[in-house]
């Protein structure tokens, strides 16, 4: 149950960190989907023609980071709205898996299986599932990145920048900070943690289906909301989704599938909208969200 | 002539594009052109067609652009739509069957852009008493809409196929074909100059009645609207109001003119599509149609050219279009002189702070 607990909440606490990277820089992101979904299918398609893993992981999340970077670029120097900008590059995503699954192996809904990490002992009890979590290179990198990001933002010379950024475009270039720069480089950040994530969740089903990140940009999204776009709070939250999700199948296998457990799934968006309600007088957002330097 | 730009624009990276994408399908760009054109200019049916998908665009279009004016960024059209459907096709799965159209017609409408307006209600007030974004909250109103409809269909209402019974014969718009046999076979219905007429009718409301011209001003500067005493809270809920009840109306295309009832799935990607027509439409509601029907072009032309390349293609295109057209609006926006009444869209008016 831990184990599959951690296993389901890794790519969403990948996507929450990558979405505190970029609002916490002032950028609105809601094509975390987009991410997800975008590094899963390169990191398969790149596993699967060539057979390493390690290049499959490399190239899944060098394309979450290039995608990442379109949207900063069209958001800062197009100044195309950040909302319009997220869900065109969802609905590229989407789309356009869906068109290369077909261009490249032929199917409408999936990819051939891949192979991933095979790493630490194979038995599907509890301890070995965990053993095996701990060890898979994808997971560590993720857990790295969660862990420092935190630090980063906190102590670093970068995550000041991008916080100021966030906080007060207008200030922090008034002090000479370029804030598109900065903004574009936290974007890069973003999108390659998020795309940890895209790259665990395709490893983990040893393929890349049509559509498989199915909402889990969106969960993240409410997680960072909740954590009032706190890195650590945002993770536990995303943990918090993975054990909902666990003790979902639990449930499922034990054949009694009840009306509430599809209810369940709503409970982080609905948690979401009540925490917004009753958050409302604090201010949570960084204050510069969605506005630009010079205007 | 400005406002032609991010057309022109749009059109040319898309023809553009879906050469390339042919190509990289090794087929030849010329083949697939003729094809999307055939399958949708072409043929009476094919423009019948065009219009069908044209339709519930408008209606979405429209949802984000009275949000947009009064300062209100509606994304949850998706979620308003899907609900309202769903409501709409209850009620008109469970009228007797001999209810003659004049009940069931506006009972069925009424309810949908009843429950969709109710649907948008929520963020709209939570934006308005609270200061909580829209944005956010549209979102999350979306995912939980994806998730009560499944549940809706299958738990409450025991479908088995995820759909809702038949809906009385009295509930269905007649289609365009009764009076232009041309369209024959295809799925435009009188919602077509329906949808037309209520963008007039809304561009109408905005224009000539006290509350649209405030809910306009709310979105210009609302600010300067409660020094004046106007009630910003009041005009953004109304909007929002109305956004959803129009975000609604769509399923007079799908549910009342083309299935005859309701679906999973039924109308899905409208919403967001919308908010494209809405930028590319710029503020009028002629503007609006036109462009609801150049993206139910495209829709429909993936579906002609799919023998060629996979229809995603198109999608493809319709995220291409988006930006395309959001940069070009920006960038006329900033050669030229405003649009008056904030008619461009590529920069909405920023929220005073998240939390008012």
């Amino acid at each position: 149950m831990v184990a599959e607990t951690l296993r389901i909440a890794t790519p969403y606490a990948c996507a929450a960190v990558g979405g505190i990277w970029a609002e916490r820089s002032g950028v609105i992101q809601i094509g975390l989907e987009a991410v997800l979904l975008t590094s899963a299918f390169t990191s398969v398609a790149v596993a699967a023609t060539t057979g390493s893993a390690a290049l499959g992981l490399l190239a899944g999340v060098a394309s979450g980071a290039l995608l990442s970077v379109l949207h900063a670029v069209l958001v800062e120097r197009a100044r195309v709205h950040a909302v319009i900008s997220g869900i065109a590059l969802n609905l590229l995503a989407y789309a356009g898996t869906r068109l290369l699954l077909r261009a490249l192996f032929d199917s409408a809904s999936n990819s051939p299986g891949i192979d991933g990490f095979r790493f630490g002992p194979t038995g599907a009890d509890g301890a070995s599932m965990l053993a095996r979590f701990f060890l898979d290179p994808v997971t560590l990198a993720a857990l790295a990145a969660t862990a420092l990001t935190p630090f980063v933002l906190a102590r670093t010379r970068f995550g000041l920048r991008a916080r100021a950024a966030g906080e007060n475009p207008v200030a922090a270039a008034s002090v000479g900070i370029d804030v598109s720069r900065v903004r574009i480089a936290a974007l890069a950040v973003s999108g390659a943690i998020c795309a940890l994530g895209g790259v665990h969740l395709a490893f983990d089903q040893h393929r890349f289906e049509s559509g498989m990140s199915s909402g889990r940009g969106f969960m993240a999204l409410a997680a960072v909301v909740v954590s009032g776009w706190r890195a650590e709070r945002a993770v536990a939250a995303c943990v918090a989704f993975g054990a909902l999700e666990a003790l979902q199948i639990v449930l499922q296998d034990q054949a009694n599938r009840s009306a509430g457990a599809e209810l369940i799934q709503l409970l982080p968006y609905v948690a979401t909208l009540v925490v917004l309600g009753f958050a409302a007088g604090r201010a949570a957002a960084p204050e510069g969200l969605g506005k630009h330097a010079e205007d | 002539m400005r406002s032609l730009l991010p057309v022109a624009l749009a059109v040319a990276g898309i023809v553009l594009l879906l050469n390339l994408i042919s190509f990289a399908f090794g087929v030849a760009p010329l083949a697939t052109l003729r094809a999307a054109a055939a399958g949708t200019w072409g043929t009476p049916y094919g423009i019948g067609q065009v219009l069908f998908k044209a339709t519930p665009l408008v209606f979405t279009g429209l949802a984000f652009e009275v949000g947009f004016r009064a300062g209100l960024f509606n994304i949850g059209a998706e979620g308003q739509l899907a609900l309202g459907s769903l409501a709409g096709g209850c009620v008109g799965a469970a009228l007797p069957a001999g209810t003659p159209w004049i009940l069931a017609l506006p009972l069925c409408i009424g309810v949908a852009m009843g429950t969709a307006a109710l649907v948008a209600l929520v963020p709209g007030l939570m934006r308005a008493r609270l200061g909580v974004h829209e944005i956010i909250s549209t979102i999350m109103v979306n995912r939980i809409a994806d998730g009560i409809v499944p549940f809706a269909l299958v738990t409450l209402l025991g479908a088995t196929s995820l759909r809702t019974a038949d809906l009385v014969a009295g509930a269905s718009l007649p289609k365009l074909e009764r009076a232009l046999p041309a369209f024959a076979g295809s799925a435009a219905s009188v919602a077509f100059p329906l949808a037309i007429a209520v963008a007039f009718g809304v561009e109408a409301l905005l224009r000539r009645t006290r509350a649209g011209r405030e809910m306009r001003w709310t979105g210009q500067n609302a600010e300067a609207c409660r020094a004046e005493g106007i009630d910003v809270p009041r005009r953004q809920v109304q909007a929002m109001l109305l956004s959803g009840a129009l975000a609604g109306g769509a399923m007079t295309a799908t549910v009342l003119g083309y299935k005859g009832y309701f679906e999973l799935g039924l109308g899905t990607g409208a919403g967001f599509t919308g908010i494209a027509v809405a930028l590319l439409g710029r503020g009028h509601p002629l503007g609006i149609v036109l462009a609801a029907v150049f993206f139910g072009t495209l829709q429909q032309a993936g579906l002609a050219i799919n023998a060629h390349v996979p229809k995603e293609a198109m999608d493809v295109l319709t995220a291409c279009a988006i930006v395309l057209v959001a940069v070009a609006n920006r960038a006329s926006r900033a050669v030229g002189s405003p649009a008056p009444d904030g008619g461009s869209a590529a920069v909405p008016p920023e929220p005073a702070s998240v939390e008012s």
